[in-house]
């Protein structure tokens, strides 16, 4: 059996680290001890077969049992690819996020907020052939979250995607262009590379938009791409 | 350039569905065993809020086939997580090497910016003492990765975010 084609390593910066000071929850969750690199095999270069038949799709957040939820009517799209440029087709996307007040719908949440019974705040989309996804939603609000004096996360939307191999699984978050609570949030700045920072934040997008019906937000997402060679990866295996 | 990962957060919940921790829901033929472990973090304190994904071949060692081999699992309020799942068989490794019988680990909570990966391994499979990626772990730390049958079927492999006895974590 031929070995299968390893994944490229993250550019440099491009990842946050697991030790992020600013971040308090990191303090005592991050690894002390050096990361062992593994070489990819089989089980990180495949995954899970996550298919709408066993996994239904559920892409429009903005209502309830045909009641609207609250505030601002949005849509967001944009395409999954890889870092050769190849659109990554048929990839499970899971959405969760805050109401319009910044109150998610979850127990653990006490934030001093309205609940609102038209909005659950989780979406589950599948790409098309040409790595698009698209979902319906609407604009969460910002919150609390007592990392530290007066801290407040930037409006976001939190993003789960999986690839075609396990090492291209990946968790992330959308932010929204003109947020004032971005250049104090330890989260988001704790990406090193500014410009991996700023792809991070979705893009005004008209072409997106429903007129008289909802404002739209273009948001790619690219995932790991394979090596420019299978032997630069496992040098240091 | 890959895009940024960003912490999953304390409301990942959203996106748990107790169900998604058999991976036999959908049909699957063979003895089921439990995987199940407590995770702590660097003061010994239980992780009460993390997301544990679990991906790993079937019993004849195929990531191909008809088995789901997919799970996810919320931990609780004792840091708790459990997987009904079948065993793996042995997986090819790279070159003509064979692996041992694993199941790759994913770790999503707050406070860890992006994913933690680890392995876990069966204690008494003869392939371990062979196996390509244990290899490269320091013998001393090997038992970080080797989960115990502790009842009949029952695979026990408590994880360690930092600190003494801390887990061998992967850059994959």
């Amino acid at each position: 059996m031929s070995d299968p084609t390893p994944y490229a390593r993250h550019a440099p910066g491009s990842q946050p680290p697991y030790d992020a000071p600013a971040y308090g929850s990191t303090h005592r969750r991050h690894p002390k001890q050096p990361l062992i690199r593994a070489p990819h095999t089989l089980t990180e270069t495949t995954s899970p077969r996550l298919t709408p038949d066993r996994f239904p799709p559920e892409a429009d957040m903005s209502r309830v049992n045909g009641k609207d939820a609250l505030g601002q009517r949005i849509i967001v799209a944009g395409r999954v690819l890889d870092e050769a440029g190849r659109p990554v087709p048929h990839a499970m996307v899971e959405v969760w996020q805050a109401n319009a007040a910044g109150r998610y719908h979850h127990p653990g949440d006490t934030h001093d907020a309205p609940l609102d019974p038209n909005f659950l705040g989780r979406a589950r989309v599948f790409t098309d052939a040409e790595g698009w996804y698209r979902y319906t939603t609407i604009q969460p609000g910002a919150y609390p979250w007592r990392n530290h004096h007066n801290a407040w996360r930037p409006v976001h939307i939190h993003y789960s995607l999986f690839g075609a191999g396990f090492a291209q699984r990946m968790i992330t978050q959308m932010y929204f262009p003109g947020d004032p609570l971005l250049p104090l949030d330890p989260i988001f700045n704790a990406v090193p590379d500014e410009a991996a920072r700023n792809r991070l934040i979705a893009a005004f997008d008209l072409d997106l938009t429903v007129p008289e019906w909802a404002l739209g937000y273009r948001f790619d997402i690219v995932l790991r791409g394979p090596a420019a060679t299978p032997f630069e990866e496992e040098d240091h295996a | 350039m890959a895009t940024a990962q960003q912490t999953a957060g304390p409301y990942w919940h959203m996106i748990d569905f107790p169900e998604w921790a058999d991976t036999t829901r959908f049909g699957a033929e063979g003895a089921r065993i439990a995987l199940t472990g407590i995770i702590r973090d660097g003061e010994g304190a239980p992780v009460t809020d993390a997301m544990v994904e679990i991906w790993h071949a079937d019993p004849e060692g195929r990531y191909d086939a008809a088995f789901q081999g997919f799970g996810r699992c919320r931990t609780d309020a004792e840091g708790r997580f459990r997987f009904t799942t079948l065993k793996p068989g042995p997986v090819p490794g790279r070159g003509n090497a064979l692996q041992a019988p694993h199941v790759l680990i994913a770790i999503f909570a707050r406070g860890l910016m992006r994913h933690l990966l680890t392995r876990l391994y069966f204690a008494g499979e003869p392939l371990n003492e062979t196996d390509p990626l244990l290899a490269l772990v320091p013998p001393a730390r090997r038992p970080t990765l080797i989960a115990r049958e502790t009842a009949p079927g029952v695979w026990t492999l408590d994880i360690r975010l930092q600190g003494e006895g801390e887990t061998v974590f992967l850059d994959v």
